[in-house]
């Protein structure tokens, strides 16, 4: 059986590029290295989901219909638009963005993608402050200190913490996975014995809850890598760490400054700040300032809660203090698999990585005006075209009011939620199995994705499409303006 | 007919890995419904609302209202603080407001929860049927 080495995953911002995938008879059979996210992928993505033809609503209800004729009333319906919107994006290829780009700038609508949802903020408040930041084999080789702060990499980018941080082997900085395991294994010892214990001399149900520690772990001074946890729950990545921190919800941005002020060793006039005792704070802070090699990730936790982007001004000024101590950088932990792909070739298509509106016939942006939720909220677009993304699931209820009420084109492998409430559905390969293209890694490294099947027959690429799309509607804009000179 | 104690609580969205395996399956399929569907609650305000693991609850805020499973978070203690995976379900309660930068705000939502033994989930068409009446 033909084995496909080193795959990358289209699943997550962490782009893991060492997957193995055993193909027989043109299907995935075995999916090797992956994370759970990773192998339902690989080995679910053709299931009954799928659609296998393209779609177009009449009298309500959908009926099967050609590609071209699909890719036609597609045409009309961005054609005939005064202010479409073109969302999604971060699920498909950079060249698949490429071709939607030049759509947007044709019909001159409003093209955004996923990040406005999630990392927006953060972008913001990079244009603003700056961010120091590097590659994830730098982070690999030589971080002695993993802060992941509003994020859960275990349910979220399940093998970052592995391939990356805290427990992968660098060349620099051993992993602290077996520090880990034992510290695991230690503790369902000490359970064991206090659950023997209760029920031996107290009689009483093992049912108590675990009095939360109120002393820092002795972990948190030892020499070698160190994983910090900052988060509103005790999430599963927390359970992992060193060292975890709650703050009290939509409390970040009072924890962060204390943080930049401890760090200048400037005294704090509270018992505690966010919820965390000032002691602790102060022990953080110093393993802070002590490390060789820092490392702040930062997650949606931050960018949605209270604050938004200022907290993010925050975390990024935060980091610039330390680095006048120490060596510091700081990453955001990037969603679907080609967010910052996205973003990129937004970028260097049009100058702005997101939220780019054309109605004025050039790239403008202006994110609160011309980003999709807003544009949504001011009932303004008039039709949509959603690409390798779900905005009904995503998107609150009053912005996808909205969005289904006007004529909406779908693009996707997969039925979902936005393709149910679609006028046009069009089926298309899937990107990183069954088309190949580029994705952008979190850490702004582009990796090549892989075609390792046949889409279904009669299937196309999402960049196919476009294109099919987008001549035709140059075609219909053309004729449309001989029919007004003449 | 008994009636059940309201709780006010602070909502926050996000993802769970079981959310992150089922949308790659398919957004459609019973995983996904299934693992954005629930509602993980502190077990000392499961004892508050009076109620135990898999009631159905209904959950409120300024902007909707939906009915999810309630399910006992490990996750604590966090008491005062319910978690919903982000989906179509979420959405019906989380606040649009987007201060003026493109993002609206999925955490830290202020929302009352109580028990709704006898409301049904709906299933996804009949929430996009209710909600846009479109399916
Ligand atoms: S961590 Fe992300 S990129 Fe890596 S295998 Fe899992 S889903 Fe794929």
């Amino acid at each position: 059986m033909p084995v496909v080495k080193a795959v990358t995953c289209p699943v997550c911002g962490s782009l893991c590029d060492d997957i193995e995938l055993t193909i027989q008879e043109g299907k995935v059979v075995k999916v090797k290295n992956g994370c759970a996210m990773c192998e339902s992928k690989f080995l679910g993505y053709n299931g009954e989901h799928r659609i296998l033809k393209p779609l177009i609503r009449k009298n309500g209800e959908f009926v099967k219909t050609s590609v071209k004729e699909a890719v036609k009333r597609a045409a009309e319906i961005l054609a005939e638009a005064n202010y479409p919107v073109l969302y999604g994006w971060s699920s498909t290829n950079c060249e698949a963005t490429r071709v939607g780009i030049e759509l947007a700038e044709e019909v001159g609508g409003v093209i955004d993608n996923t990040s406005v949802i999630c990392h927006g903020p953060s972008i913001l408040s990079v244009q603003d402050v700056g961010i120091p930041s590097c590659t994830l084999g730098q982070i690999r080789h030589r971080a002695d200190l993993v802060i992941y702060w509003g994020s859960d990499p275990w349910s979220a980018h399940p093998r970052h913490i592995e391939r990356y941080t805290a427990f992968s082997q660098g060349r620099f900085e051993n992993s602290a996975w077996r520090g880990y395991l034992t510290k695991i294994k230690a503790s369902q010892v000490r359970k064991k014995i206090e659950s023997a214990v209760r029920r031996v001399f107290l009689k009483e149900a093992p049912s108590i809850p675990p009095l939360i520690r109120r002393e820092p772990p002795p972990s948190i001074f030892r020499e070698g890598r160190k994983l910090v946890i900052i988060d509103v729950r005790r999430t599963r990545s927390a359970q992992m760490a060193d060292y975890f921190i709650q703050v009290e919800p939509n409390r970040d941005y009072e924890l962060l400054q204390a943080f930049r002020a401890l760090i200048r060793d400037e005294e704090l006039e509270v018992d505690q700040v966010a919820g965390v005792p000032v002691e602790y704070l102060e022990e953080v802070a110093d393993v802070m300032i002590r490390c060789n090699f820092g490392v702040l990730f930062f997650g949606v936790g931050l960018t949605m809660s209270s604050g938004k982007l200022r907290n993010i001004d925050a975390a990024l000024s935060l980091i610039r203090d330390l680095n006048m101590r120490t060596k510091f950088v700081i990453m955001p932990m990037r969603g679907h698999f080609n967010v910052t792909g996205a973003n990129t070739v937004s970028t260097w298509q049009t100058g702005y990585p997101y939220a780019v509106d054309f109605s004025l016939g050039y790239p403008r942006y202006n994110p609160g005006e011309t980003s999709v939720v807003d544009v949504l909220l001011r009932k303004e677009s008039d039709a949509a075209l959603v690409i390798a993304s779900d905005p009904v699931a995503n998107f609150p209820r009053k912005a996808v009011e909205h969005l289904v009420k006007n004529p909406l084109i779908v693009i996707d492998p997969h039925m979902n939620a936005t393709a149910q409430m679609a006028d046009v559905v069009f089926p298309s390969a899937f990107v990183g199995i069954e088309a190949c293209g580029t994705a952008y890694r979190m850490d702004h490294v582009p990796l090549p994705l892989k075609k390792v099947v046949e889409p279904p027959r009669g299937v196309l690429t999402d960049e196919e499409i476009l294109r099919r799309i987008l001549s035709e509607v140059k075609k219909m804009r053309k004729k449309r303006q001989v029919e007004v000179a003449a | 007919m008994v009636t059940y104690q309201k709780l006010k609580v602070t909502l926050l969205t996000g993802r769970t890995i079981e959310q992150g395996v089922g949308k790659e399956k398919g957004k459609t399929s019973q995983e996904y419904v299934d693992s954005v569907t629930v509602c993980f609650i502190d077990p000392e305000d499961l004892r508050k609302l009076g109620i135990k693991e898999k009631t159905n609850v209904q959950v409120s805020t300024e902007h909707g209202s939906v009915v999810v499973k309630a399910l006992k978070s490990i996750r604590g203690p966090h008491s005062g603080i319910i978690y919903i995976p982000y989906g179509p379900w979420a959405n019906v309660i989380v606040n649009p407001e987007t201060h003026s930068i493109g993002m609206p705000s999925l955490k830290g939502i202020p929302a009352e929860i109580e028990p709704a033994p006898n409301k049904p989930l709906l299933s996804l068409r009949a929430l996009l049927n209710q909600q846009f009446g479109k399916d």
